[in-house]
C-alpha cells in the first residue's frame, strides 16, 4: 500500500503543494527536450533524403563547436579583428567547414555505398564518428573548452517570475534556444515544403532510382543534406555549448536523441520536436518525482523506456509514415 | 591444387552433410585445433597469452552471440555489452551463493540467467522491427548499466562497487581469480569457445538455425509459411544472450579478474557490432575474423611507429588511432560490405580453382 501510495499518489501531492516546482521542471524538461530535438532534427533531414541512420551527428555536434571556437581563438591570435567580428568571421568559416565535411562524406562514404543495406550504411557512420573524434583531438584537443557566448552576443543570465506562491527562473540562453530551435525548424520546413531543391529532397526520399530517372543530381542532395545536418550540428553545438563546456562528452548526447528520433518518427521534422518536448518533460518529470523511489539516476534510461512504452503502441513513432509490408 | 574435392565421392547422407565436407577442411581445422590447443601454450608467452589470445577468444565468443542474433536472425541489437554483464554479475552471485560448485559449470550456468533477462528486453521483438528495435535494446543497455551500478546486492553491497573474483579451483589447478596462471586460464577459455562455437554451429544447420534465417530474410513470408515468428526470435533471443552471457562471465572470470559497471558500457555493445560487421553478418568464422581484427589493429597501430623508428607522442598515436581505425572501417565497408567471411569465401574458391581458373 505504501509504495503504491509512493508512485500514484505521492508524486502528485508535492506537485500541487508547491506548482512553482513543478512549472520550474517543466520547463527545464521543455527546454532539455528542444536540445534533444535539434540533433534529432539533424539525423531525420539525414535520414529522410538518404536512408542513412546517421550515428555522427553527435560527434558533428562537437566538431562543429570545436571548429567554431578554435577559429576563433586562432583569428584573435592572428589580431585579424575585435572579438564580435572575429566570432562572426568564424561562424562563417565553420559553415564552410561543414559543408566541405559535407562534400567529403559524400565524395568518400557515400557515393561508393550506394545501394547497399541500411546497416551497412550505418556502421560506416560509426566509422566517421570514429575518425572525427581522431580528427577533432588532433587538430584540438581534447580538454574541454569554453564556448564564445559573449563575442556570439548571446544572452546569458536568469530571468525571474513571481508566480504560483515562489519563484521561477529562466535561463536567458534556454530562453534563446527555445526560439533558435523553433526558428530553424520552421526555416527546414518551408525549406523542404516551398523550394525546387527541397522538393528534390523529398523525391529522393520517396525513392532513389525514381529520383535519378526525373534527373536529378543524387550527389548534389547529398551534399545538401549534410550540409543542413552540419548547420544544425553547428547551431545545437552553440546552444549545448553555452550551457556546459565543449568537450567530447557531448557526443554521447546523441544518444539521447535516438529515443526522441524513435518516439516522433524517423522521417518527420515536427515529430522530432514533439517527440523531443516528450521526452525532455517525461524525463525531468520522471526524475525529480519518482526518481527518488528507485535510487537516483534514472534519468540515464528513462527516455528509452518512455520511447519503448510509446512504440509498442505506434511501432513507427507518432508521425512516421506508416510501415506497409509486402510480400 | 592441393585445395580441391575431385575424387571425394560421398556415399552416405550423412557424410554429404557433415560441417566440413572436403577433406582439407578436416585436415585445416585440426591443424588449428592443434596449434591453438597445443603449439600457442608452448610458444606464447604469458603476457601475449593474457593480452592477445585470452581477449580474441573471449570477443569471438560475444561476437558470435551478437552474429547468432543480428546475423542469423536479422535482429538488430545494442545490448550486448549490458547482455555480458548479465552473465559476469550472475556468475559472481553464484559463486557467492555456491562456492564448493565447478567454476565452468558455474559460468556455463551464468549463462541462463542472461538468458532470461535476454528474453524480456526480446518481448518488444514482434511488434518493432530493424531500427526501431535497435532503440529498444538501446533500453535494455542503459537500464541494465544503471542496475549493475544502483543495486547494490549484485555486487554483495562492497563499498568499491566492484566485483572481485574469487579463487576457485579445479583438479587442484587455480583456475580463476589473482593465483589462476594464464595458461591455465587460456585452455579453459579456449575449450569453452571450442565447444560453444561447435554447438552454435550445429544449431545453425538445423532446424532452429533455418527458422531464424527465414525470419531475418523476410519475416511475413517466414510467418506465412508456418514459422512461429514470436518464439523463433524470442529463442534467438534467449541464445544471444545465453552466448554473449557466457562471454561476460569468462571476459571477467579468466580474463579481467575484477571488472565495475563501466565495463559494460555501450562502448562494449558497440566495439562488439562492430567485430560482427566487419568480420561479417551471419557467419561464424567471420566472428573470429571480427574479433582479431578489431582487436588485433590497435596493438598493430601502437607497434607501428615504434617499428619503422619514429617518436610520435603518445596522445597523438592515440588520434591518429581513432582516425586510421574510423577509416579502416569505412574502407572496409566500401570494399566488402560483406566482411572479412566474404573474403575468406573468395580466397577459398580461388584456390579452388588455381591454377586454372577458368
Amino acid at each position: 500500500m505504501d509504495l503504491l501510495y509512493k508512485i500514484f499518489l505521492d508524486p502528485f501531492v508535492q506537485m500541487g503543494a508547491a506548482p512553482d516546482l513543478l512549472v520550474q521542471t517543466l520547463w527545464e524538461g521543455l527546454v532539455a527536450g528542444v536540445l534533444y530535438a535539434l540533433i534529432a532534427l539533424g539525423y531525420v533531414l539525414i535520414y529522410k533524403a538518404s536512408g542513412v541512420f546517421n550515428f555522427a551527428q553527435g560527434i558533428m555536434v562537437v566538431f562543429a563547436a570545436l571548429t567554431l571556437v578554435g577559429v576563433a581563438a586562432r583569428l584573435r591570435q592572428w589580431g585579424v579583428a575585435p572579438g564580435d567580428v572575429a566570432a562572426y568571421g568564424a561562424l562563417v568559416l565553420t559553415a564552410l567547414v561543414m559543408l566541405g565535411l559535407a562534400w567529403g562524406v559524400e565524395r568518400v562514404m557515400l557515393r561508393p555505398l550506394v545501394n547497399q543495406p541500411e546497416i551497412i550504411l550505418f556502421m560506416a557512420t560509426f566509422g566517421l564518428t570514429y575518425f572525427l573524434i581522431g580528427f577533432g583531438e588532433l587538430l584540438f584537443g581534447g580538454e574541454p573548452k569554453v564556448m564564445i557566448t559573449d563575442d556570439l552576443h548571446l544572452p546569458r543570465g536568469a530571468l525571474e517570475f513571481k508566480m504560483l506562491g515562489g519563484f521561477v527562473s529562466l535561463q536567458k540562453i534556454d530562453v534563446a534556444a527555445a526560439v533558435i530551435a523553433s526558428i530553424m525548424v520552421a526555416a527546414l520546413a518551408l525549406f523542404f515544403q516551398k523550394t525546387r531543391i527541397g522538393r528534390a529532397l523529398r523525391a529522393v526520399a520517396d525513392s532513389h532510382k525514381a529520383a535519378l530517372s526525373v534527373g536529378i543530381s543524387l550527389e548534389q542532395i547529398w551534399v545538401t543534406v549534410w550540409f543542413a545536418a552540419g548547420i544544425v550540428a553547428l547551431a545545437t553545438g552553440i546552444m549545448w555549448g553555452a550551457r556546459s563546456d565543449v568537450s567530447f562528452a557531448l557526443q554521447t548526447l546523441a544518444l539521447k536523441a535516438l529515443p526522441v528520433l524513435i518516439l516522433g518518427g524517423f522521417t518527420s521534422i515536427p515529430g522530432a520536436i514533439v517527440g523531443g518536448v516528450i521526452i525532455g518533460v517525461g524525463e525531468k518529470l520522471g526524475e525529480f518525482y519518482w526518481g527518488p523511489l528507485l535510487g537516483s539516476g534514472i534519468e540515464s534510461w528513462l527516455a528509452y523506456v518512455i520511447a519503448l512504452v510509446f512504440l509498442l503502441f505506434r511501432p513507427q513513432g507518432l508521425f512516421g509514415e506508416k510501415i506497409i509490408e509486402r510480400i | 591444387m592441393l585445395y580441391r574435392e575431385a575424387g571425394q565421392f560421398k556415399t552416405t547422407y550423412g557424410a554429404d552433410q557433415s560441417v566440413f565436407p572436403i577433406r582439407q577442411d578436416r585436415i585445416g581445422i585440426a591443424i588449428i585445433l592443434l596449434v591453438a590447443f597445443v603449439l600457442v601454450p608452448l610458444l606464447a608467452s604469458s603476457f601475449v597469452l593474457s593480452a592477445v589470445f585470452i581477449p580474441v577468444l573471449v570477443f569471438s565468443l560475444a561476437a558470435i552471440g551478437l552474429n547468432l542474433l543480428t546475423g542469423y536472425a536479422g535482429q538488430v541489437s545494442l545490448g550486448t555489452g549490458a547482455f555480458m554483464g548479465v552473465g559476469a554479475y550472475t556468475c559472481y552471485k553464484l559463486t557467492t551463493y555456491l562456492p564448493q560448485a565447478n567454476i565452468i559449470v558455474l559460468i556455463l550456468a551464468s549463462g541462463l540467467g542472461s538468458a532470461a533477462i535476454g528474453t524480456v528486453f526480446g518481448l518488444p521483438s514482434l511488434r518493432i522491427k530493424g531500427f526501431y528495435l535497435a532503440v529498444a535494446t538501446l533500453a535494455a543497455q542503459f537500464f541494465l548499466s544503471w542496475s549493475f551500478v544502483r543495486i547494490p546486492w549484485l555486487y554483495n553491497y562492497n563499498v568499491s562497487g566492484a566485483i572481485e573474483v574469487p579463487t576457485r579451483t579445479m583438479l587442484g589447478v587455480a583456475v580463476t581469480g589473482p593465483n589462476a596462471t594464464p595458461l591455465t586460464r587460456y585452455l579453459v577459455v579456449l575449450s569453452i569457445v571450442t565447444l560453444m562455437t561447435w554447438v552454435a554451429s550445429n544449431l545453425l544447420r538445423g532446424r532452429i538455425g533455418r527458422t531464424w534465417m527465414a525470419v531475418r530474410d523476410m519475416d511475413i513470408a517466414a510467418e506465412l509459411i508456418g514459422i512461429r515468428l514470436y518464439s523463433a526470435k524470442l529463442l534467438a533471443f534467449a541464445v544471444s544472450s545465453f552466448y554473449c552471457g557466457v562471454a561476460g562471465a569468462i571476459m571477467v572470470f579468466l580474463w579481467f579478474g575484477a571488472a565495475e559497471a563501466d565495463s559494460f558500457n555501450i562502448d562494449q555493445s558497440f566495439l562488439i557490432l562492430f567485430m560482427v560487421i566487419v568480420g561479417g553478418l551471419g557467419s561464424l568464422i567471420g566472428s573470429f575474423f571480427g574479433a582479431i581484427f578489431i582487436w588485433g589493429l590497435p596493438i598493430v597501430l601502437r607497434a607501428a611507429p615504434e617499428f619503422f623508428g619514429l617518436t610520435i607522442r603518445a596522445a597523438t598515436v592515440e588520434h591518429l588511432q581513432f582516425m586510421i581505425v574510423g577509416a579502416l572501417i569505412i574502407f572496409f565497408l566500401i570494399a566488402e560490405p560483406a566482411g572479412l567471411a566474404r573474403l575468406w569465401q573468395i580466397g577459398k574458391q580461388k584456390l579452388r580453382v588455381w591454377p586454372f581458373p577458368y
